[in-house]
């Protein structure tokens, strides 16, 4: 069993770190932490935990529609955050619209990640003309914010493919230009580290032993560039949620047969004025606590790889 | 000094080349535009005399090099959306943005300054830590998140200030403003806090940690040790080596502004660019969209013109023409 | 009797940190009169910097004064709040850093900053404070200082910058200048000019010196007494000749060897086995004893304080009855 053994090694190397013993320290960072494991927790396994499915169409009942939160006079115990116009059942469709957030927050970060460091390696690697291009759009994107550029490349793919596939692609696309938006700050970090990183003697020695250039970069700089990356890419990972919520909320994000926490909030906001206010303050609250969890997890993993800036 | 603006703006000038590329691509060949334009049922007779009228038949260069004269010239061609020329669409909402941008980035700016500079001097004062928090919440909450609670307790709940449009106006010239009616400016509250609530926690943070680091370096320690008052120091010559980077951050701020105005827009249902922007979106209304992007591109380079000419301004160092006799060394 | 300009008793300045309390400085006591130059010495780390820096009151949070007390002509000012201490500060003892490419602030013009102190400190006009600003300037040796005065400190090279922060440490007319390490970032050319402009100007006025350096060499052609420090305390103080010919503590005599000497044999001297402990391993008693050659069992369990050593004061154990080892 080499598996358990290893996963109980890196478990005890884990708990021996300086990572851990200011994460401890951190009563900040532990509460971010069960607060995001909750967020992360109920979006995994809403369709088990959910008290309905707000998808299934057949168990809508609209004598059910803008039920009060439970705790009210008014309110169903069965619906314990109330319900939207449609009868669905609000708490439901939260853990359903946190999976669609997570789900598109993570992959964006993941694709700007990806992205970032591979563009930002062969930038700070092979110099040069690579170096001078790639650098000189990542500023100009840079100069304007990302949330445009992600409205913007949206747009442009929405025009561009068929109508039919919309619906089918819209989850990617918006993955696609939330990512597209957020990858010039991790190519501008690992170009930086990687410059470093380049002339330092180990790299020459292992050019010297003749190991090939995608070899170097990938196991020999690479490993010394991930810290920055790590932390961008948490903080990031706040961004991207944001931005998706942002992107549904103004309606040209995720198709509305895959509601997330954004789309809800755009639902419920038709309704604020009638006195309904549940079925957008909930949707909002969720949003808010995975984003500010996960933001101030990144701050924490800031400051501790980073002590210098306190 | 003219030499270095010259040179700013010689540098601007790939950025807006670019940005018109982009939109010009955008324009030309994002989905069909001559099938947009003639709906569904025309004649190929039609759609062949519409092509030579776009000039969709020219060769990619001229077409751009005609869109670049056009762009240049103040015409964008005509909404797919509204079929209203839209420089028109444009120039109608521009003042509607302009002013809630202007009076959000006025709050962002003299509200978060300030603040930035208390908890920057005052780090363990409990106001300090209020602030942090509050800032720490500002930049998770989303602006739409923000504009939906405001409307919540200041309309539904308290009614006591409205929740979209501008209110009255009065037309100068070509100019609406929402500045001289009470109704004009009760209207303009909600939206502005809301636009600038997220830019005013971040220029806070900014101005904080910079005032940190100033605070830390060797000429302070010496202008202690010279004894210049406590105000002298921390305004005098703290305060003032922190404007560089803020007014760096603080100008692309500033910028971001008229991009999330998009946003607060549809939020407030503000008549403005933004919300005309999102419903191009949507309508997949490329001119007004190519439009826009060209007129952001040109605003963000004006800012950033502006910035550098306020860093020669703030900082002798970069004033490099003074004559530097006898500075050897570094 | 009147008391002497500055006079530090049993100092103590500690530092909370995460992992306890450090201690600094640990009784710290001497005196500086009117007129003196009292050279500090040490290795990095032994308390120079921070001695200079409890006197004007400015150590860096977390660290504080934890005991003793700083008299300025008999007056305590260790104790005195925050706006007090700052009319002192610049008016009676002036400061002097070691870098000053750092030390000057890159947005105002040198005329600036100088009319500033003076402003800050003494009763004067603006008209009459630019008049002074470039004497002031003259005084220190720079070129054309009518000129000059409307320069920022990045259009000067470090000697020039250096010569100005003489000029701004000395402006107000403090009776004490403290000068940390004021020629270490300078080029080996320069420094000399600076020492003996900092040593002709402060005798034209009176002006007593505390000298912090590593550089023996300063010392022994500037001061007048040098104290020398080890690990936050004082290990040996005295006039500068008797110290440097007839060091009495064991880590000065080891200090001294430091410099070629030509007139002794180098094998044996030149050496001090290990390193200045850290703050957190301070040992016992003696802090020099796991490193002294002549450490006996005292020195271990006891910390000596400073003792007559005849000629000067040493804290060592060797010196406790004069008339035993040492005639």
């Amino acid at each position: 069993m080499a598996l358990p053994g290893a996963a109980a090694a890196l478990l005890a190397r884990w708990r021996e770190s300086d990572l851990w013993w200011s994460f401890r320290r951190s009563p900040v960072a532990v509460g971010a932490a069960l607060v995001a494991l909750l967020c992360i927790g109920g979006a995994l396994l809403a369709p088990w935990i959910a008290p309905h499915d707000p998808f299934d169409l057949a168990g809508l009942d609209l004598s059910n529609a803008f039920k009060p939160p439970a705790w009210d006079a008014e309110g169903d115990p069965a619906f314990p955050l109330g319900t939207d116009g449609q009868g669905r059942d609000v708490l439901s469709a939260i853990l359903y619209g946190a999976r669609i957030s997570l789900l598109v927050g993570l992959s964006a970060t993941a694709f700007a990640t990806l992205l970032g460091v591979l563009l930002g390696l062969v930038a700070g690697y092979a110099g040069g003309t690579a170096d001078a291009v790639l650098m000189r759009i990542a500023d100009v994107q840079l100069t304007f914010p990302s949330i445009l550029v992600a409205l913007l490349v949206n747009g442009v793919v929405q025009a561009s493919l068929p109508r039919e596939l919309h619906g089918a692609l819209a989850l990617y696309v918006v993955i696609f230009a939330i990512g597209i938006s957020e990858w010039p700050k991790f190519a501008r970090t690992v170009r930086g580290s990687t410059l470093v990183e380049r002339n330092k003697e180990y790299v020459l020695a292992a050019r010297v032993i003749g190991l090939g250039r995608a070899r170097i970069m990938l196991t020999h700089v690479l490993p010394n560039v991930l810290g920055p990356v790590l932390v961008i890419a948490t903080l990031n990972l706040g961004l991207a949620i944001l931005a998706e919520a942002t992107l549904s909320f103004l309606g040209v994000g995720v198709p509305p047969t895959q509601p997330s926490l954004g789309t809800l909030i755009r639902i419920g906001n038709d309704f604020l004025f009638s006195g309904e206010w549940w079925i957008t303050i909930f949707p909002g609250a969720a949003l808010v606590a995975m984003v500010l969890s996960v933001n101030l997890l990144g701050d924490w993993l800031r400051d501790a790889l980073n002590p210098k800036l306190r | 000094m003219t030499a270095f603006i010259l040179l700013r703006i010689l540098q601007a000038i790939p950025v807006m080349l670019v940005v018109s590329l982009v939109s010009f691509l955008m324009f030309a060949h994002v989905g069909d535009p001559v099938a947009i334009m003639l709906g569904q049922d025309h004649t190929p007779e039609q759609r062949e005399a519409l092509v030579r009228d776009l000039g969709l038949d020219q060769p990619v260069l001229v077409q751009y090099w005609r869109f670049l004269g056009n762009a240049i010239a103040g015409d964008f061609g005509l909404s797919y959306r509204l079929s209203r020329p839209v420089a028109e669409l444009i120039a109608e909402r521009a003042p509607a943005t302009l002013e809630l941008a202007f009076t959000a980035a006025a709050l962002a700016l003299l509200v978060g300054v300030p603040m930035g500079v208390y908890t920057g001097l005052y780090r363990n004062s409990w106001i300090s830590r209020l602030f942090l928090t509050f800032s720490l919440i500002g930049v998770s909450l989303p602006t739409f998140l923000i504009g939906i609670l405001l409307i919540l307790v200041f309309s539904v709940w308290l009614g006591w200030l409205p929740s979209f449009g501008r209110g009255e106006t009065v037309q100068i010239g070509w100019w609406t403003t929402g500045f001289l009616t009470w109704s004009g400016i009760k209207a303009l509250i909600l939206p502005a806090i809301t636009l600038g609530l997220f830019q005013l926690t971040l220029i806070m943070r900014l101005v904080r940690a910079e005032m940190l680091e100033v605070l830390r370096t060797d000429y302070i320690r010496f202008a202690r040790a010279r004894g210049l008052s406590n105000r002298a120091v921390h305004f005098g010559h703290a305060l003032r080596n922190t404007l560089v980077p803020v007014i760096t951050i603080a100008g692309l701020q500033l910028g971001a502004i008229i991009a999330f105005a998009i946003v607060t827009e549809t939020v407030f249902q503000w008549p403005g660019m933004g919300l005309l922007f999102i419903q191009s979106v949507g309508a997949a209304d490329i001119p007004v969209m190519a439009a826009y992007l060209l007129l952001i591109a040109a605003v963000f380079v004006t800012i950033n013109l502006v910035v550098d000419l306020l860093y020669y301004a703030v900082d002798p160092r970069l004033r490099a023409d003074r004559g530097a006799a006898g500075a050897g060394g570094r | 009797m009147a008391p002497p300009l500055l006079e530090v008793r049993d100092l103590r300045v500690e530092f909370p940190t995460r992992r306890g309390v450090l201690t600094a400085l640990d009784g710290v006591s001497f005196a500086i009169e009117a007129g003196e130059v009292l050279g500090v010495v040490g290795e990095s780390g032994a308390g120079k910097s921070m001695t200079g820096a409890a006197i004007i009151g400015l150590i860096e949070p977390p660290g504080r004064i934890a005991g003793g007390q700083i008299l300025l002509e008999g007056r305590r000012i260790d104790d005195l709040p925050y706006e007090r201490l700052r009319r002192i500060r610049g008016r009676e003892i002036g400061a002097i850093f070691q870098d000053p490419l750092t030390t000057l602030n890159p947005l105002y013009t040198v005329g600036e900053q100088l009319e500033e102190t003076m402003l800050t400190h003494l009763p004067i006009g603006r008209e009459e404070a630019r008049r002074r600003a470039v004497g002031w300037l003259e005084r220190v040796g720079i070129p054309a200082a009518a000129q000059r005065i409307g320069s920022y400190p990045h259009e000067f090279s470090g000697g020039m910058r250096q010569r100005v922060v003489i000029a701004l440490a000395l402006c107000a007319e403090p009776k004490l200048v403290i000068a940390d390490e004021p020629t270490t970032a300078l080029d080996v050319s320069i420094q000399a000019q600076i020492i003996a402009l900092l040593k002709g100007l402060t005798r034209e006025r009176g002006t007593a010196v505390m000298l912090i350096t590593h550089d023996m060499g300063v010392i022994a052609e500037t001061a007048d007494r040098v104290a020398v420090m080890y690990a936050g305390r004082i290990a040996e103080i005295g006039p500068v000749r008797e110290v440097v010919k007839h060091p009495r503590h064991p880590y000065t005599a080891g200090l001294m060897a430091s410099i070629p000497p030509l007139d002794r044999r180098v094998e044996r001297l030149a050496q001090i086995e290990g390193a200045m402990p850290r703050l957190s391993e301070i040992p016992p008693g003696c802090a020099f004893h796991p490193r002294c050659p002549q450490a006996f069992d005292r020195c271990r369990r006891e910390r000596p304080g400073l003792l007559d050593a005849g000629g000067t004061r040493a804290a060592c154990w060797l010196h406790l009855d004069r008339a035993g080892r040492h005639a």
